[in-house]
C-alpha cells in the first residue's frame, strides 16, 4: 500500500481524534479564561494574602512540566480516591495550566493600562469595582487578544500530551492505528500534516480576528 | 509514613533521572543555540533564497508540530530509514532542533532591535562581516537575549519530560518505575517529580538573572525586555 | 601640484525608480576641508556612503589617491579602514567602553597589538578632550561627548580622509561647540575632511570650498566668501540666505 493510500484509509479516524484535540483545546482555554480572570486580579487587586495564594499558584503551574500535571491528575489522584476518566484529567490538567499562562496575560494588559484611565473613571464618580469593570476589563480583553492566539495554537499543540494519559485525541488513534499495520513512521507523518493544517488554518482565523477587534491607540 | 519512607528509598533513582533531565536540557538548550544562532543570522544577513527554501520553511515545520510528534518522527523515522540511533538520540535531534527554530526567533529578533547603524559603523571601520557579526553584533545581540532565553530554558527543561513517551529513563519515567515497583503512592511520586522540575526551572532561571546582571551594560533596557518576555509562552 | 586625496566622478545612484545622485564630481585635496550643503532629500548622505561604498553607486568610479575604490578587485575593507566616517547618530558601540569603541578597529582590523591599540587610542582620546571618561560607556555621555567619541574612533584608524556625515544635527544646541571646535581643530591640523552639515558659521570659519546640493546634482560650488557673497547661481542665493537666517553665520 503507497503512501497516500495509507494516508487516504487512515484519515477518518485520525480526523476523528482531531475533533477530541480540537474539544479538549476549546474547553482548556475556556476554562484558562474563567479561572485565569480571578487569578490576575488577585494578583494586581488583591490583598497580601490574595496575593501569595495567586502568585504561588502561577509559579508552581509555570514551573513543572504540563505531562507531571497531568500524570498527578490522572494516576495520582486515585491515590486518595478521585477516579478521573483521561479526557477529564486532560482538560482540568490543560485547563489548570493554561489559567496559569493566561492569568499572567491578563496581569500584563491589566498593568500595560494606563493609570490616568483610572483617574479618568475616579472623577467620574466610580468606585473601584465600578472602574475595573467598565474601563480595565473592556481594555484589557482586546489587549490581550494576541497573547490568546498564541495561547490557543499553544494548546491545540500541546494538547498532544494528553496521548500519555490515554485521552482519545488524534496521536492515541494514530498510535492504534500503528499499533495493527506496523507502519508508525508514515502513520505519524499523516498527524505531523493534520496539525500543521490544523495551526495554518487557526493562525489565519486568529489574525483577521485580532484585525477585527484591534482598537486604534490602544 | 511508610509512603514517605518508599519515597526516600526511590530518592537514589529520581536523583540518577533528574541528572538524565538536566543532560537532555543541556544537549537540547546548546544543539538549539549553536544553529539557532545560525538561523538568525542567516534570516538577517543570508541572501534571499537560502531564507525562503530552508530557513523559513524549517522554522515554520518545527515551530508548527507539536514537540511529542516531532519525537514521534525521529525515533520512529529512525528505523524508518534504517538509521541506528537510540531514543536518547532522537530526542536530542528532534528537542534539538525544535528549540533552534525557537531560539533563531529570539536572536534575530535581537539582532534586529540592535540596528542596522550599529553594523555600519563597524563596516566603517573596514571590518569585514564576520568581524563584525563576531565584535558588534554578537555581542549586543546576546545580551539582549537572556530574558527570552531564560524563559526558553523553561521551556525546554519542562519538555525534556516529553522524553519518558519513547523510553528515555528521565527524571518522570524513574517516577513511574517507583511507582510499579513498589505499588507506592502516585500522587506522592509525581508531586515529587513536580517538585524537582520546579526547582531546577527556579535554580536556572536565578542563574540566567546572575548573568544578566553581570553582564550589565547602561544603555540596555533589559529589565522592560524582561517583563514583555514573562508573557510570551515560547 | 596639490596632492588628490579623493576622487569622485560622474557617481549616480538610484533607490528604485528615485534618482538620488545625478552624476556628482568632485575632487579634495590633501589638507582641504569641504563642506556640503543642500536641502534634505538631496542625496547628500548617499553621496558620503556612496564614497567608502557602504552604499554601493549605480554608476561613476571614485578614486582614494591613486587606488581606485570602484574597481570590484579593491578590497574594500582596506579602503574603508582608511576613510574615518562620522555618523549623525554617533553609532558608538552600545556594549563597548569609551576605550573599547576606539580601540576595538585598530585591534579586529589593523592587528595592532593591544598595548600599542590602547596607547593610540588613549592619545586620541585626549585629543577630543574625554581621557577622563575611557571607562564609561556609551550611553553614560552626552551627545556631544559621544560624538567627540566617535570622532576619536576615527581618527584612530589614521585616516586619509574622514567623512562627516551631519554630525551636529542630532545634537542639543548647547553642545554643538564642542564638537564643532574638535573638527576646526582637525582641520587646523591638516586633516582632510568632507562634510555634510548646515553650521554655516563652521563652513566659513574652515572650508576651503562650499559645495550646494540640490535634486541630486551639484548646482555650485566655490570659496566661502564668493559663495556667501557673489553666488552665481539664485538658488545657491535662496538657500544660503534661508539657512543662515535658521542656523545663524557664527561657529559658535
Amino acid at each position: 500500500m503507497s503512501f497516500l493510500e495509507l494516508a487516504w484509509n487512515i484519515l477518518p479516524k485520525l480526523l476523528a481524534g482531531a475533533v477530541v484535540t480540537i474539544e479538549l483545546t476549546i474547553i482548556a482555554i475556556t476554562i484558562g479564561i474563567v479561572l485565569g480572570i480571578p487569578v490576575a486580579m488577585a494578583r494586581v487587586y488583591g490583598n497580601k494574602l490574595l496575593y501569595t495564594i495567586s502568585t504561588f499558584f502561577v509559579e508552581i503551574i509555570r514551573g513543572t512540566p504540563l505531562l507531571t500535571q497531568l500524570f498527578i491528575l490522572y494516576f495520582g489522584l486515585p491515590s486518595v480516591g478521585i477516579m478521573l476518566s483521561p479526557f477529564v484529567a486532560a482538560i482540568i490538567g490543560m485547563g489548570i495550566n493554561s489559567a496559569a499562562y493566561q492569568a499572567e496575560y491578563f496581569r500584563g494588559a491589566i498593568q500595560s493600562i494606563k493609570k490616568e484611565q483610572l483617574i479618568a473613571a475616579y472623577s467620574l464618580g466610580m468606585k473601584k469595582v465600578q472602574a475595573i469593570r467598565h474601563i480595565v476589563l473592556p481594555q484589557m480583553f482586546r489587549l490581550v487578544i494576541p497573547s490568546w492566539s498564541n495561547e490557543l495554537i499553544y494548546l491545540l499543540k500541546y494538547s498532544s500530551m494528553a496521548y500519555m494519559i490515554q485521552a482519545p485525541e488524534i496521536m492515541s488513534q494514530a498510535r492504534l492505528i500503528a499499533s495493527r499495520n506496523f507502519r508508525t513512521f508514515e502513520v505519524f507523518i499523516v498527524v505531523a500534516l493534520i496539525y500543521l493544517v490544523l495551526v495554518l488554518v487557526l493562525s489565519k482565523i486568529l489574525d483577521s480576528v485580532e484585525r477585527r477587534y484591534r482598537i486604534p491607540g490602544l | 509514613m511508610e509512603q514517605l519512607y518508599l519515597i526516600w528509598q526511590g530518592m537514589p533513582s529520581l536523583l540518577s533521572g533528574t541528572l538524565v533531565t538536566i543532560e537532555l536540557t543541556i544537549y537540547f538548550l546548546a544543539l538549539g543555540f549553536l544553529l539557532g544562532i545560525l538561523l538568525a543570522l542567516g534570516r538577517v544577513y543570508g541572501p534571499l533564497y537560502l531564507q525562503l527554501l530552508v530557513i523559513i520553511p524549517f522554522e515554520r515545520l518545527f515551530r508548527a508540530i507539536p514537540a511529542l510528534v516531532l519525537l514521534f518522527l525521529f525515533y520512529f523515522g529512525s528505523s524508518f530509514f534504517h538509521i541506528n540511533i537510540s531514543a536518547f538520540m532522537a530526542a536530542i535531534l528532534a528537542m534539538g532542533l525544535r528549540s533552534a527554530a525557537y531560539q533563531s526567533e529570539i536572536f534575530r529578533g535581537a539582532i534586529q532591535t540592535i540596528g542596522e547603524d550599529q553594523m555600519k559603523a563597524a563596516r566603517s571601520l573596514g571590518m569585514n562581516t564576520l568581524q563584525s557579526i563576531r565584535y558588534v553584533i554578537l555581542p549586543q545581540a546576546l545580551r539582549l537575549s537572556i530574558p527570552s532565553w531564560a524563559n526558553e530554558y523553561a521551556v525546554v527543561l519542562k519538555d525534556t519530560s516529553l522524553a519518558y513517551a519513547v523510553g528515555v529513563t528521565e527524571l518522570l519515567r524513574q517516577g513511574r518505575y517507583i511507582v510499579a515497583r513498589t505499588f507506592g503512592n502516585a500522587l506522592l511520586v509525581y508531586t515529587v517529580c513536580a517538585l524537582i522540575y520546579f526547582i531546577l526551572v527556579f535554580i536556572g532561571n536565578q542563574l540566567l538573572r546572575f548573568l544578566e546582571e553581570k553582564y550589565k551594560i547602561p544603555g540596555y533596557e533589559i529589565k522592560t525586555r524582561r517583563e514583555q518576555s514573562v508573557l510570551e509562552r515560547i | 601640484m596639490p596632492h588628490v586625496i579623493l576622487k569622485v566622478e560622474n557617481l549616480y545612484k538610484s533607490y528604485g525608480k528615485l534618482a538620488v545622485l545625478k552624476g556628482i564630481s568632485f575632487q579634495v585635496n590633501q589638507g582641504e576641508t569641504k563642506v556640503i550643503i543642500g536641502p534634505s532629500g538631496t542625496g547628500k548622505s548617499t553621496l558620503l556612503n556612496c564614497i567608502n561604498q557602504l552604499t554601493p553607486p549605480d554608476k561613476g568610479r571614485i578614486w582614494l589617491e591613486e587606488i581606485e575604490v570602484t574597481n570590484p578587485a579593491t578590497d574594500l575593507n582596506l579602503i574603508r579602514s582608511s576613510i574615518g566616517m562620522v555618523f549623525q547618530h554617533f553609532n558608538l558601540f552600545t556594549h563597548l567602553t569609551v576605550l573599547d569603541n576606539v580601540r576595538l578597529g585598530l585591534v579586529v582590523v589593523k592587528k595592532i597589538p593591544k598595548d600599542k591599540a590602547t596607547e593610540i587610542s588613549l592619545e586620541k582620546l585626549n585629543q577630543v578632550g574625554l581621557a577622563d571618561k575611557i571607562n564609561a560607556y556609551p550611553a553614560e555621555l552626552s551627545g556631544g561627548q559621544q560624538q567627540r567619541v566617535s570622532i576619536a574612533r576615527a581618527l584612530a584608524m589614521n585616516p586619509k580622509l574622514i567623512l562627516f556625515d551631519e554630525p551636529t544635527s542630532a545634537l542639543d544646541p548647547e553642545l554643538i561647540g564642542e564638537v564643532l571646535n574638535v573638527m576646526i581643530k582637525l582641520a587646523e591640523r591638516g586633516m582632510t575632511m568632507v562634510v555634510v552639515s548646515h553650521e554655516m558659521g563652521f563652513a566659513r570659519a574652515v572650508a576651503n570650498e562650499i559645495i550646494f546640493m540640490e535634486n541630486g546634482v551639484i548646482v555650485e560650488e566655490g570659496k566661502p566668501d564668493i559663495m556667501f557673497h557673489h553666488a552665481q547661481n539664485p538658488r545657491t542665493r535662496e538657500f544660503l540666505h534661508k539657512i543662515t537666517e535658521l542656523y545663524g553665520g557664527k561657529a559658535e
